[in-house]
């Protein structure tokens, strides 16, 4: 876990408050308290070139390989929800190895979680486009 | 807001309006989501079937299936019949005394390609434009776009102002004998807004152009009648109109269709077929390639004639009431933008949030039973005329409460509370 994004639980941490919250509505404030915990991302990051397209929400993503081949993310939407989501991803990636990367299955940590829901084809939320964003970035690194 | 548009060229209204009874006809009302009564919002989008058409469709399939003009056995004579029937009540319930002017469709969209594909793509020319709102449904856009693409025309847009009203000096400067086509939607999915479509009818006809109207929205909330509007073409949809999905009517004027080439070739559609070249069918059947939507069409019949048994004018004071109520209420939810201020418009409402996306509010109403639309609504340009990007929209049908009004307005401090 890197410095920056140090106030997202790590996912274990995560994956057991979800199961100790019962009810729908406190999972859902959950989520969109760990999307208040994202990093800032730079408005000079929210450009066309980082928009991940599909969505009914705007997700910028920034993905890079630091110098020491550990993946850096930073990613926002101006929804609360995917943020939450975003927290997520970045509670799985942010700073691990490619290797790590390529043995973290997101889908089924996502579909642990029971937020699958907010990920159907009609919500199209963009989640998957940045999960095949990662696979791509780190499948050869 | 005392002046919101009621129709009044309707029967008059002939006692109060009983909410409850009408509910009872529609059995998906009873239902439950998430353990909570369904609140059904989002009828700009599909609205619910009665039991009337749901047992049409039931009875088709049970007694009568068969394919129609066809074979000359008895249940092929009766599905033609019925078919034919339904023809004759969809031209009626528009004004118009010929059903051979009905052709139809798969819905609405499919109806607004055929007159873009086939009456647009005979007629533009380089140079040539079509006239668009900007408050249009993609539907009404895209087609167009297409086919002037084709022809070398260009697709121009007529502005919308901040009510959400069509900017009728703005169309009167822009209009000239370029404009060969005006596009228009008679009623907003998105805002609401009832459009003058009879006068921006009657400019278009002063520069010699052909009207298109997108009456989608507007064929629960006043009488249609084409000669009236004076209107070329007309489209409307089956399911929005208390009918079945996949069924939609284009209308044109008889001398405009016979002039029309085929838009689609398949069976039904030909006089003759020869290697040599083939000759096509007298409108409607010219635009009806293939086996029709048969019980759809037939549904969308009983459902005009359910509706039309309706006491419309009842119906119109009660959404008229929905509409007012509706303004008034959410206007007292905190940050809550309304797009879509027009003083005559039908009760759908959209709107903005400034402590959440629209994407964020969905899923909490949905937990509390109730299904309003998220997103641009198939209106991209308008969404970005009034600079957002997407919008919550909550749609009445006849069958809506105030209660049910009441039930979102408190949803939505329960999700301000979640997501603030």
């Amino acid at each position: 876990m890197t410095a920056s994004s140090s106030a997202i639980p790590p996912i274990d941490e995560i994956e057991e408050t979800f199961e100790f919250l019962d009810d729908w509505e406190e999972r859902f404030s959950y989520l969109i308290d760990l999307g208040k915990k994202l990093p800032d991302m730079p408005e000079a990051d929210r450009n066309e070139a980082n928009r991940v397209h599909g969505c009914q929400a705007s997700v910028w993503l920034k993905l890079d390989l630091a110098e020491d081949k550990r993946l850096a993310i930073r990613a926002a939407s101006d929804a609360h929800i995917v943020n939450g989501l975003i927290a997520i991803m970045l509670s799985l990636f942010d700073g691990v190895s490619p290797a790590e990367a390529r043995a973290t299955d997101a889908k089924a940590v996502v579909e642990k979680l029971g937020l699958h829901q907010h990920l159907s084809p009609t919500r199209r939320n963009g989640l998957w486009a940045m999960i095949e964003r990662i696979n791509a970035l780190t499948a050869n690194a | 807001m005392s002046d919101l548009a009621t129709p009044t060229n309707a029967t008059p209204s002939t006692g109060p309006f009983d909410v409850q009874a009408l509910r009872s006809e529609f059995p998906i009302l009873q239902r439950e989501v998430h353990g909570k009564p369904l609140v059904y919002l989002d009828n700009a989008a599909t609205k619910q079937k009665p039991q009337a058409v749901l047992d049409a469709l039931e009875t088709y399939y049970t007694q009568t299936n068969s394919n129609v003009h066809r074979g000359l056995h008895t249940l092929s004579e009766e599905a033609t019949a019925q078919y034919e029937q339904a023809r004759a009540i969809c031209a009626r319930f528009i004004g118009s005394d010929n059903p051979r002017e009905i052709v139809f469709t798969g819905g609405a969209t499919d109806a607004l390609n055929l007159v873009a594909h086939s009456y647009g793509g005979a007629t533009l020319k380089p140079g040539d434009r079509v006239f668009v709102t900007e408050m249009e449904h993609h539907s009404n856009i895209v087609p167009w776009q297409l086919v002037a693409e084709r022809c070398g025309a260009e697709v121009v847009p007529i502005p919308v102002t901040d009510d959400g009203e069509i900017d009728l000096d703005a169309y009167r400067s822009l209009l000239d004998e370029r404009g060969k086509v005006v596009a228009m939607v008679a009623v907003s999915n998105t805002l609401g807004t009832v459009n003058p479509v009879a006068e921006m009818v009657r400019l278009a006809k002063e520069v010699g152009a052909a009207t298109v109207v997108d009456a989608t929205q507007a064929v629960t909330a006043q009488t249609i009648d084409v000669h009236e509007l004076g209107c070329d073409f007309l489209a409307f949809t089956g399911h929005k109109l208390y009918g079945p999905t996949g069924i939609g009517v284009f209308w044109g004027r008889m001398e405009m269709l016979e002039a029309m080439p085929p838009y689609r070739g398949g069976g039904e559609m030909i006089d003759s077929v020869k290697f040599t070249g083939s000759t096509y069918a007298a409108p409607p059947m010219r635009f009806e390639a293939g086996t029709p939507n048969i019980a759809g069409a037939i549904g969308l019949g009983v459902a005009i004639e359910w509706f039309t048994a309706q006491d419309r004018q009842a119906i119109w004071a009660h959404e008229h009431s929905l509409a007012e109520y509706g303004q008034a209420k959410l206007a007292e939810v905190e940050g809550l933008r309304m797009i879509g201020t027009s003083p005559t418009k039908i009760p759908i409402f959209s709107f903005v949030l400034d402590w959440a996306h629209a994407y964020d509010v969905g899923p909490v109403l949905d937990h509390r039973g109730i299904a309003v639309r998220t997103g641009h609504h198939c209106t991209e340009p308008l969404m970005d005329r009034f600079g957002v990007p997407a919008t919550v929209r909550a749609s009445c049908a006849a069958y809506t409460t105030h209660q049910e009004i009441g039930a979102l307005v408190e949803a939505l401090g329960r999700a301000k509370e979640l997501l603030a």
